[in-house]
C-alpha cells in the first residue's frame, strides 16, 4: 500500500485552475521533488498536501486515511519554509521544541530530543541563540531541525535552498539527502532548481501549468522525458524538426533537412512530423571518418569542467558540451565534426513551444 | 581595504556643513517654538506670587510645594494616572484584535476599514468629543436607546463621570494604537503562522504563542504614545469631565486662566511633565532591555 497517495487533486481560483488532476503515489521514506517553473502549481500541492490549502477537487490519502479535509495542526506533517519561518522571539531550543511541547511532551525528553536534533543538523552549541543572532544557513538548518523534531509523517520542504548562495545550497544538498536516508523519512520536496530536484529525489514529479507531465527517476526524466517541457527544463538540450521517413518496429527513420537519421522508440506513437531532442554532452567532437555532419563553431565558452560550443550546421544551430581533457578545442569560426548514437536521439510529438 | 582606509578618513575629519545647514530650519523650530516655551515655563513655576501683586520678583519652590501637598493636587494627579491607565488599558484590549482583523482583510475592504479607523484623526478632537457629548448626556441617544430597550431604567452617568471621559478618550486615542501594531503586524512573516500550525498548535495557541509576542514592542509603544496624550489631553477632559472633574492638564490650565496664578499653573505643568517622563523614559528601558535581544532593529 502507498504511504502517501494524492488523488486527483485540483485547485481553482475562480477561473483560474492553479492545479489539475495531480495524482502521485508516494512510498513510505521516498523522496519526491515536484520540480516546475514558477506558476506551475507545485506550490500550491505541497500546501494541499499541508492543509493550507483546501483542494477544489480530489483527495489526500496518508497511511490508507483521507486527511483531506483534517486541519492542519492535526496532520503532523513538518514543514520547511522558504522564508524559514523562524520564531524570532524564541531561542533556537525553543524553536526546535516548540512542536514537542504542542505534542505535550515532557521537560526532560523534550531537552533530550531537541539535542539530539540539533545535533543531527550539526547546530549543537547553538540552542541558547536567537535566530537574528544565527546566519542564513544556521536559519536554514534550525528550520530543518524544527521540522523534525516532532518526527513528522511526511516532510515537506518549499524551496528550502533558494536563499543560500550556490556553494552553501550543495552542501545543504548532500546533507539534507544523507538525513532524509538515515530517519527514512517520506519527503517531498519543492523546487524549480533541476539540480537540486536531481541530486536529491528518487523520483521527480515535472509539472507544468498545474498539470503533472512526468514522474520518474531522475534519470529517466533527464534520459527519457516524455515531453518537450521536461526535456527543455531538466538540463540543456537541441531540438530538431524531422519529418518520418519509414515506421520500423524498433526504430524510425527520420529525414532532418535532408539529413537521414535512424531514431530507435519504445512502441510509442508518433505523428510524421516530429521533433528529435540530443542532450549537449552527448554531441561528441570526432575525427572526420566518425563524422555524422560538419559544422562550424560560432560560440566557444570554458566553463571550467566543461567547454560550452555553439555550432552551425545543417541541422540549423547546436549547443554542444564537450568535457575538459586538458587541450582546448576548435575555435570560433573553425570546422568541427560532429558524432553521436542513435541511441541518445528522442523523439517527441510536437507540442506548443515551451521555450 | 588598508590602503583606501586613510583617504577615506580624510573627507570625514573635515566637518561637513551641509547635514547641518539642512538641518537648521528644523532645529531653530524646535528651540524657537518648544524649548524656549518650556524653559520659560521652567522659570514661571520658580517663580513667587501673591493673589494682590500678581507674578513678583526672586525664586521660590512655594509653588511645588504648594502642589505636592495639598491632597487636591494629589486626587487631580492620581485621577490624571488612573484615567490614562484605564485609556492605554482599553485601548489595547480593543486595539489589538481590531488591527488583527484588519491585516486579514482582503483587499479593497482592508484599506477602506484602514481609512474609517484613521478619519476620526482628520476631525478636530473638539468636535468628536462634543459629538460624544451628545450621545452621553441623560437624554442622549445612548440612554434613550438603553432606556427604550429596556436595558436600564434610570439613565446612566455618562456625562461629567470618570466613564464618560475615559471612553471618549479611548475613541479618540486608539487609531495611533492600532496605527502601532499595524506596523509591527506588516513585518511579521506569512509563514510563520502556517509553521505554527504545522507543528501542531491551535489557531488561539498560534495567536498568543506566535502572533502576540512578535507583535508586543507595536502594542508597548503604541500604549506609550497613547498614555502620553491621554495624561496630557485637556480638549476632552474638559468639555466631558466638566469643572469639577478636573485632571492636570485642565488644572493648570484654570491656574492660569481662572486665579491667574501663573506660577502655581507652570508648576503644575512642569510636575505632568516630569511625571510623564519617568513613565514613558522608564517602560522605554523595559521594553528595550526584553526586546533587544530579540528583534532586529
Amino acid at each position: 500500500m502507498t504511504y502517501l497517495t494524492l488523488d486527483g487533486l485540483n485547485k481553482r481560483y475562480g477561473d483560474l485552475n492553479v492545479v489539475e488532476d495531480v495524482s502521485l503515489q508516494v512510498e513510505r521514506g521516498e523522496f519526491v521533488s515536484l520540480l516546475g517553473p514558477s506558476g506551475c502549481g507545485k506550490t500550491t500541492t505541497l500546501q494541499m498536501i499541508a492543509g493550507f490549502v483546501e483542494p477544489t477537487r480530489g483527495k489526500i490519502v496518508l497511511e490508507g486515511r483521507d486527511i483531506t479535509s483534517v486541519r492542519p495542526e492535526k496532520r503532523g506533517m513538518g514543514i520547511v519554509f522558504q522564508s524559514y519561518a523562524l520564531f524570532p522571539h524564541m531561542t533556537v531550543a525553543e524553536n526546535v521544541g516548540f512542536g514537542l511541547e504542542m505534542q505535550g511532551m515532557g521537560a526532560a525528553d523534550r531537552a533530550r530530543r531537541i539535542q539530539e536534533t540539533l545535533e543531527l543538523v550539526r547546530l549543537g552549541g547553538l540552542g541558547e541563540r536567537y535566530p537574528r543572532n544565527l546566519s542564513g544557513g544556521q536559519r536554514q538548518r534550525v528550520a530543518i531541525a524544527r521540522a523534525l523534531a516532532i518526527r513528522p509523517k511526511v516532510l515537506l520542504l518549499d524551496e528550502p535552498m533558494s536563499n543560500l548562495d550556490a556553494k552553501l545550497r550543495e552542501e545543504m544538498h548532500v546533507e539534507l539527502r544523507s538525513i532524509q536516508r538515515t530517519l527514512g523519512i517520506t519527503t517531498i520536496l519543492v523546487t524549480h532548481d533541476q539540480v537540486e530536484a536531481m541530486t536529491m529525489s528518487d523520483r521527480i514529479a515535472v509539472m507544468y501549468g498545474g498539470k503533472l507531465v512526468q514522474v520518474s527517476s531522475p534519470f529517466d526524466a533527464y534520459e527519457r522525458p516524455k515531453s518537450a517541457f521536461a526535456s527543455g527544463f531538466l538540463g540543456k538540450t537541441n531540438r530538431i524538426d524531422a519529418k518520418v521517413v519509414q515506421r520500423h518496429d524498433r526504430c524510425f527513420e527520420l529525414l532532418a533537412n535532408e539529413l537521414p537519421l535512424t531514431v530507435p522508440h519504445e512502441n510509442e506513437s508518433f505523428p510524421d512530423k516530429l521533433q528529435v531532442y540530443v542532450r549537449p554532452e552527448k554531441i561528441r567532437l570526432v575525427p572526420p571518418a566518425e563524422s555524422r555532419i560538419t559544422a562550424t563553431v560560432l560560440t566557444r565558452m570554458f566553463l571550467g569542467s566543461h567547454w560550452a560550443l555553439e555550432v552551425d550546421c545543417v541541422l540549423g544551430r547546436l549547443r554542444i558540451s564537450v568535457p575538459n581533457v586538458g587541450v582546448a578545442p576548435s575555435q570560433e569560426g573553425q570546422q568541427v565534426h560532429l558524432g553521436w548514437q542513435d541511441d541518445d536521439m528522442r523523439m517527441l510529438a510536437p507540442e506548443a513551444n515551451h521555450g | 581595504m588598508a590602503s583606501h582606509a586613510p583617504a577615506a578618513s580624510l573627507p570625514r575629519a573635515r566637518l561637513n556643513p551641509v547635514p547641518m545647514l539642512l538641518s537648521a530650519p528644523a532645529l531653530l523650530l524646535f528651540i524657537g517654538l518648544l524649548l524656549v516655551p518650556l524653559a520659560l515655563t521652567a522659570i514661571l513655576s520658580f517663580s513667587v506670587y501673591d493673589s494682590a501683586m500678581g507674578v513678583g520678583e526672586g525664586h521660590t519652590i512655594a509653588n511645588y510645594i504648594a502642589v505636592l501637598t495639598d491632597d487636591y493636587y494629589h486626587e487631580i494627579f492620581t485621577r490624571t494616572l488612573l484615567m490614562s491607565l484605564a485609556v492605554t488599558l482599553f485601548s489595547v484590549l480593543l486595539g489589538v484584535p481590531e488591527a488583527i482583523i484588519l491585516s486579514r482583510m482582503r483587499s479593497p475592504w482592508r484599506a477602506i476599514f484602514l481609512v474609517v479607523i484613521l478619519a476620526p484623526l482628520l476631525i478636530s478632537v473638539v468636535v468628536r468629543t462634543l459629538g460624544w457629548a451628545i450621545l452621553m448626556g441623560n437624554e442622549g441617544l445612548i440612554n434613550t436607546a438603553l432606556l427604550g430597550v429596556g436595558l436600564i431604567d434610570s439613565p446612566l452617568r455618562l456625562l461629567y463621570t470618570m466613564t464618560g471621559v475615559t471612553i471618549a478618550l479611548t475613541h479618540v486615542l486608539i487609531p495611533f494604537m492600532i496605527i502601532s501594531i499595524w506596523a509591527s503586524l506588516q513585518k511579521l512573516d506569512d509563514s510563520v503562522e502556517n509553521a505554527g500550525l504545522s507543528l501542531g498548535a491551535s489557531r488561539a495557541t498560534v495567536l498568543r504563542r506566535v502572533v502576540l509576542p512578535q507583535i508586543m514592542p507595536g502594542i508597548l509603544s503604541g500604549g506609550i504614545i497613547v498614555f502620553a496624550l491621554a495624561a496630557s489631553a485637556f480638549a476632552t477632559p474638559a468639555i466631558l469631565g466638566g469643572r469639577r472633574l478636573k485632571v492636570v492638564a485642565t488644572a493648570a490650565y484654570d491656574e492660569f486662566t481662572g486665579t491667574l496664578n501663573w506660577p502655581l499653573g507652570a508648576a503644575i505643568a512642569v510636575l505632568l511633565l516630569v511625571g510623564m517622563l519617568v513613565v514613558i523614559l522608564g517602560s522605554n528601558r523595559i521594553i528595550e532591555r526584553r526586546y533587544a535581544q530579540v528583534f532586529e532593529a
